[in-house]
């Protein structure tokens, strides 16, 4: 579990997130929600500590973590898997590189175990024959399961996404979506999401939070949402138009 | 005050640079390839400036040399000192600067921006000292080699043009090339090599390192690491020429 505790962060002096506290459960798939420029990515950020908070606490299992130099950072960073809104695969390696990486510069294993492991990882994102393409050469959904097979190699107990479906098309985003969900369940993972993809939410937010301009303004999961009462979750969630005729039919029904 | 801000950040980027790490392996395998790249990957380049370099300091010097007092073997003489003790190690590392400095800075900055320092950094790496620190290690093992192949190449570009435009026969010039010779500016010139590899390699690495935004800020970021990097290099030519040769 990942707990953050008033957490609050500031840019130039403004206020980018202001006292957010919440509990991110064990092997559940838990949401963080919001529009552009919400503090969601900021939120994330700080949990995986790119950023330092200016106030507050953050904490992996029971683990401080917010207050710690980058050094005594090391060991619970080496627990935590991310996936980035853009991937971030190196260029310069391949894909079987890529996702042995952190496996060559962080364990002990031996050349046959790692590519052992990369190829498991890399089969449960439904990746084959392709570990000798660079990233350049494979497509955006693929480029999203590489980050998914790197995040996983080595085993984290963490998983952060940063809007892992932006730029893919809708059948791409539903398997990725899939695929977190899948792997959460089955390596019991805390897994955080940031995401502002309402189908995203409604197929896998076991827990949500929605962050308004900084701050904790809703939390529950997917069931609730549609009838949260809260009128800035009511507009983000049904601003688009499958959404506004799915109300529809909801109060017609 | 920006100029202490940069001071202060450059400082402190430098002293992360040096950690102990993750896994030597990498790092060898790194240096190599970055040897590869600023060294050999510049040979070309470094070559033709300097057989052009050595041809028209030829030129310039036999052309002002009008005294019948001063013997034609002098030419020789200011080729080879001016290319030893400042073309080659100055003007070549200010190509350089150009061509690795900015190649430094635009990798490391789209590194920045499509967030793949952030993924090293998650992953409990330290981004700056894996992706700097062989740079700069390499570029200190290999450009001291390839100010001496230009400055083999500049002092033939002077012989050959010599030669050929029968402006300074090649008896004089071998003379000249030969007369009063001191190895120390030899030495000299590799010190002042070592310091401008690690000023390009540093201050281009920190221009990539802190970009924000998107490829208009990789760009700028490349263009202030060779402007910068430049101007470091002139400061500090200056400076150890004054310490030792002065």
């Amino acid at each position: 579990m990942i707990e953050v505790k008033n957490i609050s962060k500031q840019f130039n002096g403004t206020t980018i997130l202001s006292n957010v506290t919440n509990s991110f459960e064990k092997g559940k798939v838990n949401l963080i929600i919001g529009g552009s420029g919400s503090g969601k990515t900021v939120l994330m950020k700080c949990m995986v500590g790119l950023y330092d908070v200016d106030n507050g606490s953050i904490s992996f299992d029971g683990r401080e973590f917010s207050g710690l130099t980058k050094k005594e950072r090391k060991s619970i960073r080496s627990e935590i898997g991310m996936l980035f809104q853009g991937s971030a695969l190196f260029d310069s390696m391949n894909v079987e590189e890529n996702v042995m990486f952190p496996l060559t510069m962080l364990s002990e294993m031996q050349e046959e175990e790692k590519k052992e492991r990369v190829n498991f990882c890399l089969n449960r994102v439904d990746l084959k024959n392709v570990n000798h393409l660079f990233p350049a050469e494979i497509s955006g959904g693929m480029k999203k399961r590489v980050a998914i097979a790197r995040a996983m190699a080595m085993n984290p107990k963490y998983l952060f996404c940063d809007e892992p479906n932006s730029g893919l098309d809708p059948k791409t985003s539903i398997i990725i979506d899939e695929l977190i969900k899948e792997i959460t369940y089955e390596y019991d993972m805390t897994t955080v999401i940031n995401t502002h993809d309402m189908n995203s939410v409604l197929m896998m937010g076991d827990n949500i939070i929605f962050i308004y301009k900084g701050e904790k303004h809703w939390s529950g999961s997917a069931k609730d949402i549609l009838n949260s009462g809260n009128n800035e979750l009511e507009e983000f969630v049904f601003a688009s138009k499958v959404m506004q005729d799915l109300r529809k039919q909801m109060r017609t029904n | 005050m920006r100029v202490l801000f940069h001071l202060g950040r450059y400082w402190l980027f430098l002293g992360g640079l040096f950690t102990r790490p993750e896994n030597f392996t990498i790092y060898r395998r790194q240096v190599l390839l970055e040897m590869d790249s600023i060294g050999v990957g510049s040979i070309g380049i470094v070559s033709l400036v300097s057989v052009f370099m050595g041809a028209v300091i030829t030129l310039q010097t036999a052309y002002n040399l009008v005294n019948p007092l001063v013997p034609l073997w002098a030419v020789g003489l200011v080729v080879r000192d001016s290319i030893i003790i400042e073309f080659s190690p100055t003007i070549i590392m200010l190509v350089l600067a150009g061509k690795v400095g900015s190649s430094i800075a635009s990798e490391i900055g789209t590194m920045r921006v499509t967030e793949q320092i952030d993924a090293l950094e998650i992953m409990g790496i330290n981004p700056a000292s894996f992706l700097v620190l062989p740079k700069m290690v390499a570029a200190i093992l290999i450009t001291p080699f390839v100010v001496l192949i230009s400055m083999f190449v500049g002092i033939t570009g002077g012989f050959v043009v010599g030669e050929l435009t029968g402006n300074v026969p090649s008896a004089d010039y071998i003379k000249g090339i030969q007369d009063q010779f001191l190895p120390f500016n030899v030495t000299f010139a590799m010190i002042k090599t070592v310091v401008f590899a690690f000023i390009i390699t540093t201050v281009s690495s920190y221009h990539g390192y802190f970009t924000s935004g998107g490829a208009l800020e990789v760009g700028q970021s490349s263009t202030r690491a060779v402007v910068y990097s430049s101007i470091l290099i002139l400061i500090f030519d200056y400076i150890l020429t004054q310490l030792i040769l002065i």
